[in-house]
């Protein structure tokens, strides 16, 4: 087994460096995985997320792009059928939108077809950050949507690293989608054996009175307003899920039912969100358990502008996630 | 139609200053965090915008890309608002909604900058087929870069414009990378023209550095396209003196490269010593005009950092139109 040896083992890799170690073991493993995309060789991706990979396992396994997204998802798919394990790194998901045929008709629905799996990683910088309108789409909701898609959204360089490992051992079509406003975060990252399972929720903060469900970068301003809570003598739990698609039912159901006051949130726009998804499923199973309706925190209904103030102000703050806790502290 | 007379020499020549001084201006202040989200320079280009702009008339439709300050400033739009709007204030073309990449002034005939690489040249061949079925006497112009050269809606635009024979010119403003990335590493074939030739339509590889060249073959499709000949591909090799974002570097071109452009490819020097060639101006006239130039670009700035931000309470505003289903 070979162990990573590029991340110092006394700096605490970024979520970028994470990725990279994750594929770097997953690589030498598999001489079948490669990974295509846009300025990756030299650059090693815009959040050097694979920045020396190219260096270190040669330009065939790390192949430059044209500015093609519906020919890089048809060739990773293609490949994939073909027996390889391509990472497809589409830069910001919202270059998704020119190969949304390629991903949703057909690397979603071949196995159903035709009974061959699709080992295949579509890898995208996702979420809101300055960038504007074209920049900032939040697309959660159309891939899990899709039969047949997978769909990771880690917080932490740990759950990247883990993430994408399970990622490139599982045989169907994954969305890797990695915040922008975390790729330079820090944090520990374990060595080649460990894998973060999908479907499985973590909870980063426990808590005894209310509980916040939420998922990538939402989960650091959730985690601050819990914090800010705690002073004023709330005490709430918060769960990042990891992944949306499958979905950590168990554990929502054991939060809803434990604590009874529940808030969902993301950056996404509240009308069709997955937040509306958990709320439903939530309330389904355990309406008994509920002291009150479930709140879900969202984005508003616009397009993201480039001006810094109106961005921040359509999409949750650590004030407007406090405010929800309060509400369901009512109860 | 072959050459700039005297007025539209100067006119091009002090336009090609706007740009520049705008641009490097704009790059000093987006480093110091002035420019929300980043911009894309296009110092280098002014020729291939300018000559675009010299062909055609102040109705004429156009849409852009991410790098489009350089069209937006010589369609016409002052330097004060289009700072702005790289401020994101309420008083830019696009309100601040838009920033740098998304400058537009759809009632002048300006489509838009983008954010999705190509997709500036099927709005602008969609406006063309509007164009057609209106009668209107005007033409449509779609800028693209190198880049976008390799994503299919361009192609599937080009394809359109042709079968409809639509008023359309398509400007690949080639600068020879995208991003990182040589275009001679990601073109298949290499000959764009001849590329672009393939789809049956007029194609011509141009030096976009000068003003006048470019100036002419717009104007020669421009020509083509109101007899209802058909679209016409244009492709206008230039450089960009700075890196693909402000403030990036990068290794993949060296600096023996990029000073060779800007030494004697210049498009602003060369077209300089035409102007004075020709007696269409004496060098203190360039020099008057440089300087009034300069108080244009720092007034801009001004009005940028003074302009007032758009209001919060507009964030959900102008999504729809709130209308549908009222009975009409
Ligand atoms: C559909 C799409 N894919 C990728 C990108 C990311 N991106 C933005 S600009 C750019 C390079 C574009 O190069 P080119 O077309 O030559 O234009 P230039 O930047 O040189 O003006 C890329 C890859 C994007 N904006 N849209
Ligand atoms: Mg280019």
């Amino acid at each position: 087994m070979s162990t990573d040896t590029t991340v110092k083992a006394n700096a605490t890799p970024t979520y970028s460096e994470a990725f990279q170690s994750g594929v770097r073991e997953e690589m030498t493993r598999n001489k079948g995985i490669f990974i295509l995309g846009t300025d990756l060789q030299e650059r090693g991706g815009h959040f050097a997320q694979v920045k020396g990979i190219a260096q270190e396992f040669g330009f065939d396994r790390v192949k430059d792009s044209p500015i093609s997204e519906a020919a890089m998802v048809a060739a990773g798919m293609g490949s994939a059928m073909y027996g390889c394990h391509p990472i497809i790194d589409l830069n910001f998901i919202d270059f998704s939108l020119g190969a949304m045929d390629e991903i949703i008709n057909q690397a979603a629905k071949i196995r159903f077809m035709f009974n061959k799996p699709v080992p295949l990683v579509i890898r995208a910088t996702s979420g809101i950050a300055l960038g504007g309108a074209h920049h900032c789409n939040s697309l959660e909701s159309f891939f899990a949507h899709t039969a047949g898609l997978s769909l990771a959204v880690p917080s932490t360089p740990m759950d990247v690293k883990g993430l994408i490992k399970t990622a490139l051992r599982n045989e169907d079509p994954v969305i890797f989608l990695m915040h922008k406003k975390l790729s330079g975060i820090r944090g520990e990252i374990k060595g080649d054996d460990y894998f973060v399972p999908f479907g499985k929720a973590a909870t980063i903060k426990p808590g005894k009175d209310a509980v916040i469900i939420s998922y990538g970068y939402s989960v650091v301003t959730a985690n601050k307003a819990a914090q800010a809570l705690e002073a004023e003598g709330i005490s709430v739990e918060v769960i990042d899920l990891r992944t949306l698609y499958p979905l950590d039912t168990d554990a929502i159901n054991a939060a809803v039912q434990k604590f009874g006051r529940v808030v969902v949130v993301d950056e996404a726009p509240l009308f069709g969100s997955i937040t509306a998804e958990i709320a439903a499923t939530a309330t389904e199973a355990n309406f008994g358990s509920l002291k009150g309706p479930i709140v879900r925190v969202g984005a508003a209904r616009a397009p993201l502008s480039a001006n810094p103030a109106m961005s921040e102000a359509a999409i949750p703050s650590v004030d407007s996630i406090s405010a929800a806790v309060k509400k369901v502290m009512k109860y | 139609m072959s050459t700039l007379d005297k007025e539209k020499s100067l006119a091009a020549l002090r336009q090609m200053m706007v740009i520049r001084d705008f641009e490097e201006t704009a790059d000093k202040l987006c480093l110091r965090g002035k420019v929300p989200g980043g911009m894309h320079n296009s110092s280098g280009q002014e020729a291939a915008a300018v000559g675009v702009m010299s062909a055609l008339a102040p109705d004429d439709v156009i849409a852009t890309t991410h790098r489009s300050h350089h069209h937006t400033l010589a369609k016409g739009f002052t330097p004060k608002s289009v700072m702005a709007e790289l401020f994101a204030k309420s008083t830019g073309v696009s309100g601040g909604r838009g920033g740098s990449m998304h400058l537009a002034g759809v009632e002048r005939g300006h489509f838009g900058g983008n954010g999705i690489v190509g997709a500036g040249v099927g709005i602008a061949m969609g406006a063309a087929l509007g164009i057609q079925v209106l009668k209107d006497k005007k033409v449509s112009v779609g800028f693209v870069g190198d880049g976008g050269m390799n994503t299919g809606r361009t192609w599937e635009a080009i394809n359109m414009a042709v079968i409809y024979k639509l008023p359309f010119i398509i400007i690949c403003d080639n600068n020879q990378y995208a991003v990182e990335t040589f275009v001679g590493r990601v073109t298949g074939g290499g000959d764009l023209a001849k590329r672009a030739s393939g789809f049956g339509l007029p194609s011509f590889n141009i030096n976009g550095q000068d003003v006048e060249e470019v100036y002419k073959y717009t104007a020669e499709a421009r020509e083509r396209a109101l007899a209802g000949e058909g679209p016409t591909f244009i492709n206008a090799v230039t450089y960009r003196y700075y890196g693909h974002n402000v403030g990036e570097k990068g290794q993949y071109r060296t600096q023996e490269e990029i000073a060779e452009w800007r030494t004697s490819k210049d498009p602003i020097d060369y077209f300089t010593g035409v102007v004075l060639e020709r007696k269409f101006a004496t060098q203190q006239e360039i020099d008057d005009m440089r300087a009034s130039v300069r108080t244009e670009i720092d007034e801009a700035v001004a009005f940028a950092e003074s302009s007032p931000e758009p209001a919060i309470s507009t964030i959900t505003q102008g999504v729809d139109s709130g209308k549908l289903g009222i009975q009409l």
